[in-house]
């Protein structure tokens, strides 16, 4: 084992995402969780992004490896991912961006992978790789809860979170057996369809459901898809211990040149972030 | 044939890989085919309207002069050229057509490559009254714009779709998306053996007409089965129709052909058992064309039908269990077969179906008299003339051999 691996097993990647929702917990809010991906427009500009989202009050980050045929993503990070692929960003040099970005201060990173890279990777190998990139886990969004065993076994092993996600046309019980296996958070998905603003969350779904899913277990619930403005934070932190947001980001800067990147995105993240304060209870 | 297990399993291929947001339909989906499929009024609706709308059985047909050699095998024709649509691709989407309305959808979505799983759709949409939308890739919007019309003169909503490679894959993709946001009221017909349980297993059975009227027309006929079954695989719902009648007959070859485009070797080819290796992509796990990464290649065929990265689960599943074998045929090899066709039966077949003619009629020869090979002639040619009339005649084929 390298120096890296132990240093990281010593405080899990579970532990480290226990960390951030206790202490926004603490300041009586909820966290603030960015979606990037890897390599649009290019790496440096990612390994940027991800240290100024911590700077502007990212609490964790969502780090895109892209692949080709993102299923459960709407039409902005499709575009996101193919502009990263059509620059030579590999899962690899996803990795590698994201251990520099740690090393420079950067809050803690999640990978969002598909299924299928990683399969052809290795899980094992996938897995011992997040670790040694210094990563706390990874999402991956097109497989259901039967068929993450593997994943699940290799990460646990290595103290890794694997969020998995719950839809509102997740049957009650269902989403009980999810949400007693998922590790980190639970994903809330905000509503049927893909990730982008398209349509509007469902808040009193979400209530409902996060009132049934708070007498099952004390993993924190964070609610993604189509989280797109900063009264939408709100709500989502009012309702659960998170909110997700990716596609707003990546809108923020797609078309501006490579220099006003960082600026865009520190800019609404800053407004994001800003948003997650919860009424005292 | 073999069933798939409680999780959509044939062996280590299959299975249900999609987005939590789509279990709930495709469990809905299940138990509403799982119900249909028992209920003997379903299948006499089925029936009828293969008879009566989409004009089956369709015929076997000799094929006297297709190998122009006395000493080479019988070659016999299963005519899904003469279906309703022009190809077998309407027997699946009657099936999920009927299955829907069944099931109260208000609305059906479809994808499609060059435009005949499409068309096959919308007319069964304009037959039952109920709306299509069709998910075709920009790019093949441009190429088939003559089906994309018939479409839109059925009465479907044809979507380009401007993502990723711009084809048929992506309209895959962007078809899974759209039933992941409305799958409450949307019925999403998929027109091969391919993406998540129940998919393989529900078309399959909807296809498996063509395979059990074969058999019994063979031995109605000739009082004997094939020596072989050939046939093309794109994502492979001809060819296990016309394999699951014969699975059980251990003396008959199982052969699926699929697109070399350029050749295996090659970097455009569209042979996912041929020159892929194993991998996801819309909802099962299979062969796949894909980089070293896992990222999914891009393809080449000349048969559009044909020219799609992955394949049927249960074609894996049979490729690996060795009761079907597989093999490739190239853009030039099955064009010649397109014009051999053509000129010496009377028939101008799909590019897609030139491949399996192709293939069998190499067979033929090697089985000499006595053998007796059926090819599954999937569907017609008038889509692929145009195409076929830009590129040079191929040398193979010349008119002193007819």
């Amino acid at each position: 084992m390298t120096g890296s691996v132990q240093t990281e097993t010593a405080r899990s990647g579970v532990a480290a995402i226990a960390n951030v929702f206790s202490r926004v917990r603490e300041a009586q809010r909820g966290a603030l969780i960015a979606y990037l991906c890897a390599g649009d427009p290019n790496l440096p500009t990612t390994e940027a992004l991800l240290i100024a989202l911590g700077e502007v009050g990212a609490d964790l980050v969502e780090l895109g490896i892209p692949y080709g045929d993102p299923l459960a993503d709407g039409p902005t990070i499709a575009s996101a991912a193919q502009r990263a692929l059509a620059g030579g960003t590999t899962l690899e040099a996803t990795l590698a961006c994201a251990a520099r970005a740690r090393l420079r201060g950067a809050p803690p990173i999640l990978a969002f992978t598909y299924v299928n890279p990683v399969a052809r990777y290795g899980v094992e190998r996938f897995a011992d790789a997040l670790v040694a990139a210094g990563l706390c886990g990874a999402i991956v969004p097109d497989i259901p809860f039967e068929e993450t065993d593997a994943l699940r076994v290799a990460f646990a092993a290595r103290g890794l979170a694997l969020p998995l996600l719950i839809a509102p046309s997740t049957p009650q019980p269902r989403a009980a057996a999810i949400a007693s296996r998922s590790t980190g958070f639970t994903y809330l998905v905000s509503r049927l369809g893909v990730t982008g603003a398209r349509r509007e969350p469902d808040f009193a779904w979400l209530a409902k459901r996060a009132a049934a899913l708070r007498t099952i277990n004390a993993t924190p619930l964070a609610v993604g898809f189509g989280i797109s403005t900063a009264q939408h934070v709100h709500q989502a932190c009012a309702i659960a211990d998170g909110a997700i947001v990716g596609s707003a980001l990546i809108d923020a800067y797609a078309g501006a040149h490579v220099t006003q990147v960082v600026a865009r995105v520190r800019a609404i993240a800053g407004e994001l972030s800003a948003a997650t304060s919860r009424p005292a209870q | 044939m073999t069933e798939p297990d409680a999780r959509g399993y044939f062996g280590a291929f299959g299975g249900r890989f999609v987005p939590e947001v789509l279990v709930a339909a495709l469990t809905e989906l299940e138990a509403g085919m799982k119900e249909a499929f028992a209920d003997s009024t379903f299948w006499d609706a089925y029936h009828a309207m293969l008879r009566d709308f989409v004009g089956r059985p369709s015929p076997l047909m000799e094929a006297t002069r297709f190998t122009g050699d006395d000493g080479a095998a019988a070659v016999l024709f299963k005519r899904e050229d003469l279906n309703h649509t022009g190809a077998h691709k309407i027997n699946n989407t009657v099936g999920q057509g009927l299955l829907a309305a069944r099931m109260g959808k208000k609305r059906i979505i479809a994808e499609t490559g060059a435009g005949q799983h499409g068309v096959a759709t919308a007319t069964i949409g304009a037959k039952l009254g109920i709306p299509v939308d069709v998910y075709m890739g920009a790019l093949d919007v441009e190429r088939q714009s003559l089906n994309v019309h018939v479409m839109r003169l059925l009465g479907a909503t044809v979507h380009a779709v401007h993502s990723g490679t711009r084809t048929l894959k992506d309209a895959t993709n962007e078809a899974f998306r759209e039933w992941a946001a409305c799958s409450d009221e949307t019925f999403y017909v998929i027109g091969s053996v391919v993406g998540a349980h129940p998919y393989p297993y529900m078309v399959r059975e909807f296809q498996k007409v063509i395979g059990v009227e074969a058999r019994a027309q063979m031995l109605e006929r000739y009082g004997r089965l094939p020596s072989d079954v050939v046939a093309c695989v794109g994502g492979g719902s001809n060819a296990l129709g016309i394999f699951a009648a014969f699975a059980a007959d251990p003396d008959v070859r199982l052969w699926g052909v699929e697109a070399a485009g350029l050749g295996l070797e090659a970097s455009d080819t569209a042979a996912s058992l041929g020159a892929g290796s194993v991998g996801i992509l819309h909802g099962s796990r299979s062969y796949l064309l894909q980089t070293p990464e896992g990222q999914v290649r891009n393809t080449h065929s000349i048969s559009a039908g044909l020219d799609y990265p992955g394949v049927g689960p249960e074609h894996a599943y049979l490729k690996e269990c060795g009761r079907a074998e597989y093999v490739a045929v190239t853009d030039d090899q099955a064009l010649a077969a397109f014009h051999r066709c053509a000129a010496r039966e009377g028939i101008v077949p799909a590019l897609e179906s030139a491949h399996a003619l192709a293939f069998a009629q190499s067979l033929a020869g090697e089985r000499g008299a006595g053998g007796c090979v059926l090819v599954n002639l999937s569907g017609r040619g008038d889509k692929d003339v145009g195409q076929v009339r830009q590129r040079p005649r191929n040398g193979m084929e010349t008119r002193a051999s007819r």
